[in-house]
């Protein structure tokens, strides 16, 4: 059990910085999620933890001692890798019990915590078969036992789920929350997939080209977007952004379509403002068919042309024509539309957002 | 009915099997009945008597064929190991190479694009005891003020030609286990190195097993050439001093052609092959036993 803070840490591979000093306190028993697009330096990041690449600068602490030059081995943590990486030649059995082989425990007391491990995952009836004869999930499953049986410090995961079908993934998520609840280590967690991050952690970090965008509970990412890329990223589907300016106490969208400023921005912006309005599926809807959210709702209503539906079965996705752009809102309890059918809409504006188009960063308080 | 026609596939394989006969199976089958005959080529008509299995009886109890044999052996072992050893620490270095990487694997290479025969005159000049570059250089050194009789004394000279080989030979390890280490997966060692490995521990529980296969595959193709060496023995030594350095098939070949006894020969040639096979049965054993353990879909 233990603490994981991350100082100044940077990257370089050459010239090349991958990783621009990021900060990160991890408390102990905490799950943290790191997402990002690809490229944005989440692997790096928890390979320079895992101490697979070595830091080009700055500090990496685990329980409040420095690692920078520790070995892997030191450092008593347990991967899981997405591509399983198991060790081919071994059993499962000898597979989960490696790491106690090689610190040196008798084979009759590693018997005793791979079964329990085993138990655990469920791979009781599997422990003498090889990784070869195993299908993906159980693959990640041993994966998991062999992490767990270490009883390290810290658990990584390197998008562990990512080689798995869209069924087994949604199973083995539930498997890893349930198997956090009960080991209580710290984790750190790393996908590209927003819906692992806001389901398994307790705080989500985004990354985005070497920095750190934002770091907050899924609450927090989800209705407190820092920066608009935070904003689009999270959230299925992504928020409609789109670039306006503000003209006389209203939103103007390109095309001259507007909308009234959302209550909660009028003392935050200037007339002639450059920003980008954002407004979630979910706070888009047709009249009679959204989410309320509450007396607050500040709701604005418009006929808009339907463009094209995916109906869902229990809400459908409504692709609407304004402002010259393509939004898309959030139908509950939906009925049959034809594209091309006018409907009256509701803009919860009590829900939106406004970032300034240059830096990207929110303009809320 | 117009007589009997051979069916389809046969004559179309005609061709390949009678250039195969030519070629292989009637030298093959002559050879063989000649080990059964005492046929001497200064007496032709000897190819005709034929006294059973009166040669193989001989080569039985034939002390300078064992003694061959047992040196043949020997020289395979130790050739092989050291092979083995000296090709998996090329390899690992190669592979951490960077840069240059194709650069040192065709140079690496070089050693098996001599011919053995001019392997063995530059060893045998290297090893000369007047003129050769291994004792000026250990005079020069300092180590010794002797010449050393490299290619004179018995066991130095099998020393000799040990080296030859090996320096000859090293690379088909060397390019095969590379060829493993290329092919093998980063995550398991990526793995071993978190679950607490030292890196000899990584070595020997994870990449060792998984270029093992490679190794054997390697162990196969030199224990046949190393059984049937003859080019490199036969200039550095020709089988001196005083018989010392024989090896099956410079034996063989001498009593072939010195002694001429060609029957006697043909009977050695048999019981050598053995040898052969024999290695071949079991490096393809221990070959498939260590591909079924990583599990290789090859």
């Amino acid at each position: 059990m233990a603490t994981v803070s991350l100082e100044k840490l940077v990257k370089r591979y050459g010239a090349v910085e991958v990783v621009h000093g990021i900060d990160l306190e991890v408390a102990d028993r905490e799950f943290i999620a790191l997402v990002g697009p690809s490229g944005c330096g989440k692997s790096t990041t928890l390979r320079m933890i895992a101490g697979l690449e070595p830091v080009s600068d700055g500090n990496i602490k685990i329980g409040g001692r420095v690692v920078n030059d520790l070995p892997p081995r030191a450092r008593n943590l347990a991967m899981v890798f997405q591509s399983y990486a198991l060790y081919p030649h071994m059993t499962v059995r000898e597979n989960m019990g490696f790491s106690l082989k090689i610190a040196g425990q008798k084979p009759e007391d590693i018997a005793p915590q791979v079964e329990e491990a085993a138990k655990t995952l469920d791979l009781t009836h599997l422990l003498d078969r090889r990784p070869s004869q195993l299908s993906g999930g159980q693959r990640q499953r041993v994966a998991m036992g062999r992490a767990i049986v270490r009883q390290p410090d810290v658990f990584l995961f390197d998008e562990p789920l990512s080689n798995l079908d869209a069924k087994l993934r949604t199973q083995m998520r539930v498997e890893i929350k349930k198997l956090h609840a009960k080991v209580q280590s710290t984790v750190i967690y790393v996908t590209h997939d927003q819906v692992e991050a806001m389901t398994l952690a307790d705080r989500i970090v985004i990354m985005r080209d070497g920095y750190i965008e934002q770091v907050g509970t899924p609450e927090d990412v989800f209705q407190r977007p820092k920066s608009k890329f935070v904003a689009g990223f999270i959230g299925s589907p992504p928020m409609n952004l789109k670039d306006a300016e503000i003209a006389d106490g209203q939103v103007v969208f390109a095309n001259g379509d507007r909308l009234p400023l959302p209550a909660r921005f009028r003392d935050r912006v200037t007339a002639g403002q450059k920003v980008t309005f954002g407004l979630r599926p979910d706070d888009l809807y047709p009249a009679g068919h959204g989410i309320h959210s509450g007396e607050d709702a500040d709701v604005h209503k418009q006929d808009l042309r339907v463009i094209l539906t995916e109906p869902l079965g229990n809400e459908t996705l409504v692709f609407s024509d304004f402002a010259g752009a393509e939004w898309v809102g959030r139908m509950l309890n939906p009925r049959r539309l034809s594209p091309g059918e006018a409907l009256p809409f509701c803009f919860d504006l009590s829900q939106a957002h406004l970032f300034d188009r240059e830096s990207g960063r929110t303009l809320r308080g | 009915m117009k007589g009997w026609r051979p069916p389809a596939p046969f004559l179309l394989l005609l061709p390949a099997i009678l250039v195969l006969a030519a070629v292989v199976i009637i030298p093959l089958i002559l050879s063989l009945y000649s080990s059964f005959t005492p046929f001497r080529l200064t007496q032709p008509a000897s190819l005709f008597t034929l006294i059973g299995f009166r040669n193989y009886a001989r080569i039985l109890t034939d002390i300078e064929f064992w003694t061959a044999f047992g040196r043949t052996v020997l020289l395979l072992t130790v050739a092989l190991n050291v092979e083995m050893l000296l090709g998996l620490g090329l390899a690992m270095l190669v592979e951490k190479a960077t840069r240059g990487q194709r650069l040192l694997r065709t140079i690496m290479m070089f050693p098996m694009m001599f011919s053995p025969i001019l392997v063995g005159f530059q060893f045998k000049f290297m090893f000369n005891d007047n003129i050769g570059l291994v004792n000026n250089a250990l005079q020069s050194l300092g180590l010794t003020d002797q010449a050393i009789p490299w290619l004179i004394d018995g066991s130095l000279a099998f020393f000799a030609i040990l080296v030859a080989e090996i320096w000859s030979s090293t690379s088909v390890f060397a390019i095969l286990i590379l060829a493993g280490l290329l092919a093998m997966p980063k995550e398991p060692i990526e793995a071993a190195r978190v679950d607490g490995c030292t890196p000899w521990q990584t070595f020997r529980y994870v990449t060792w097993p998984f270029i093992m296969p490679f190794a054997y595959i390697a162990m196969t193709i030199r224990s046949l050439d190393v059984a049937r060496a003859y080019d490199i023995v036969k200039i550095m030594t020709d089988g001196g001093p005083a018989k010392r350095t024989e090896l099956l098939w410079t034996l063989v070949s001498r009593t072939a052609y010195a002694d001429a006894r060609m029957g006697l020969a043909n009977a050695m040639a048999y019981v050598a092959i053995l040898l052969s096979i024999l290695f071949t049965v079991y490096f393809f054993r221990k070959l498939s036993a260590a591909r079924t353990q990583i599990a290789a879909e090859w």
